[in-house]
């Protein structure tokens, strides 16, 4: 057995959570505060996601705020990036219009500002 | 010269959740001025996520937070002045403001709240050696570039101090191509939140360098390179300890100083600790009527906390307009041993309410407890596992413990041990 120590990312408290791993199996996780902590460690000691935000350039030149709809594995945030950065918005957006679709596995690239 | 009953200055999310309450509570003539061409204020170019989740339950980018209260803005009859910048503001509540339309105009208002926000820091309060050549940014500066002109400030970026915004801005340049390669921190903490620290730096194994500091910036156009040193418990650069890196770029993240050139120009009494406006619970400045919330108050890390005080400020403006005025009987609450800051400064004993007192501590506190106490009476105490400066404090004192209170209110942080 072997035990991990994390700190929880999910809200700005940032406990500190220690999870007791058998081979990939989580055992046990201490330190958190609340059900959200408890999900994301054992999350994060199988595969570590993240939500990528970003923008997006727009048809008439602008810069529009984007974000991925799901959490993406951290392996793949470049490969969301690429794919972010050679995309473009056709006006108008708004705040959830999905901007590239499955842009890693089920999760969408939407718009998190509106663009008249 | 034009009247009107409410004239809020900012258009930020402190303006915003002001205005909407003041008119919930029986404002119906409201102004918001703002000088940029949108609502929003800094959260416009926030496009990184983690905002409302106090308010919401949800993790919002700062963009979809403002959205969120620019809409009830748009659902109430509230004038929206954009574009306009507001230059003076008197004692008498007379607001000078000027646009490409009206030229320089002036209204007349019978109450004001104050929600300039903040700026940053700049470099020119800081002493390092070396010309001054381009390529050396506010973080939030290089941050407007990125997320809002799609402009990259540089390619290989040393960062100097670990508040959020220079946080998030290594996690941002990284993600756009550039290497950043380190972040240097004076004290012996970091300033940001720990899971900026994670998400921004780890995530990516970008060094952190607690007690360092840049000594010299090299470079004679465009910077070329930094060198970094390690500091001792004065904060002097040891020798020896000489790092050098090779960069384009530096981006200053030394903290934020509200803006209140306008509050000072009105004879408002600031405090010198939080270089905001002194004010009652209700946070009324010293001049009746006139009102501040949000960063221009007090340097907030969560804007779910700006939204929360903006609304007590648009409440107390709308009982202001509506004919409630507080007494001179106040008890005047105090910073003492560890807090750098306790707010509201000032609570008017005629108002039987419980009072949210807002403060930091001045350094990283482990089993401690922060304790309210006017003369000897202990009018609450919290213990705490961790207490550290990024993170603003909150306390409850209730209306019986407001009453008990003498004349001041001292709020205090005990280490274990002591009492
Ligand atoms: C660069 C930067 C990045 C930040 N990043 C984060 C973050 O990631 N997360 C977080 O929670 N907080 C962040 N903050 C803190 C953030 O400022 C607050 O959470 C929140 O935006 C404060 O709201 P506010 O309305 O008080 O100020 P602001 O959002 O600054 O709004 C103030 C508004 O007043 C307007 N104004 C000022 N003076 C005048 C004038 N004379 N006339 C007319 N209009 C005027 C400004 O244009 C602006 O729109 C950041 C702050 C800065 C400076
Ligand atoms: S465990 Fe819960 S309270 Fe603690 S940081 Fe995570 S989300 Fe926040």
């Amino acid at each position: 057995m072997k035990t991990v120590a994390l700190t929880c990312i999910e809200c700005p408290v940032g406990c500190r959570i220690e999870v007791d791993l058998e081979e990939n199996k989580v055992l046990a996780v201490r330190g958190n505060s609340c059900l959200r902590g408890k999900m994301y460690a054992e999350n994060e000691v199988v595969c570590p996601k993240r939500v990528v935000t970003s923008t997006v350039k727009t048809t008439d030149g602008r810069m529009l705020p984007v974000k991925t709809d799901k959490p993406v594995p951290k392996t793949e945030i470049f490969a969301v990036m690429q794919k972010i950065n050679s995309a473009t918005a056709t006006t108008p957006v708004k705040i959830g219009d999905v901007i590239i679709k499955a842009v890693c596995e089920d999760a969408n690239v939407v718009a998190t500002g509106n663009a008249e | 010269m034009m009247e009107r009953d409410l004239v809020i200055i900012g258009g930020g999310p402190a303006g915003l959740a002001a205005a909407v309450s003041a008119y919930d509570n029986g404002a119906k003539d409201v102004v918001i001025i703002e000088r940029d061409e949108r609502l929003g204020g800094i959260l416009n170019q926030c496009i990184h996520n983690g905002f409302g989740l106090t308010r919401f339950k949800e993790s919002l980018s700062g963009p979809e937070y403002a959205a969120r209260f620019i809409e009830l803005v748009r659902q109430r009859e509230i004038t929206v002045m954009l574009k306009t910048t507001v230059l003076d503001l008197s004692a008498d509540k007379t607001v000078t403001a000027i646009n490409e339309e009206n030229g320089v105009f002036t209204l007349k208002a019978k109450a004001i709240i104050l929600a300039m926000g903040c700026r940053e820091r700049s470099r020119g309060a800081l002493n390092i050696a070396g010309t001054r050549p381009a390529g050396i940014y506010s973080a939030g500066t290089a941050q407007k570039y990125v997320n809002i002109k799609g402009y990259m400030p540089g390619k290989r970026v040393v960062i100097l101090g670990s508040g959020d915004i220079g946080l998030i801005m290594a996690r941002r340049m990284t993600l756009e191509g550039a290497k950043v390669l380190a972040v240097c921190e004076i004290m012996p903490y970091s300033s940001g939140l720990k899971r900026n620290i994670v998400q921004c730096l780890d995530d990516f194994g970008i060094p952190l360098y607690l007690n360092h500091t840049i000594t010299k910036i090299e470079g004679e156009k465009r910077v070329t390179g930094v060198v970094v040193s390690k500091v001792d418990e004065n904060k002097k650069p040891i020798a020896g300890t000489e790092m050098h890196f090779d960069c384009d770029t530096v981006l200053f993240s030394v903290g934020l100083i509200p803006e209140n050139e306008l509050t000072k120009n009105a004879g408002i009494k600031l405090s010198p600790r939080t270089r905001g406006a002194c004010v009652y619970q209700n946070r009324e400045t010293q001049i009746e009527g006139v009102f501040a919330c949000g960063n221009v108050l007090q340097v907030h890390d969560l804007v779910d906390f700006v939204s929360e005080e903006a609304e007590l400020a648009g409440a107390s403006a709308a009982a202001y307009l509506n004919g409630k005025r507080r007494t001179d009987n106040a008890v005047i609450v105090e910073n003492g041993k560890n807090v750098g800051y306790a707010l509201p400064q000032m609570i008017d004993r005629s108002v039987n309410e419980n009072v949210k007192l807002f403060f930091r501590v001045t350094g990283t506190f482990k089993d401690c407890t922060i304790i309210a106490r006017s003369d000897d009476k202990i009018l609450a105490k919290r213990k705490k596992k961790i207490a550290v400066p990024g993170e603003m404090e909150t306390m409850l004192l209730t209306a019986e413990a407001v009453a008990e209170a003498g004349e001041k209110i001292e709020v205090y942080l005990e280490t274990c041990g002591e009492n």
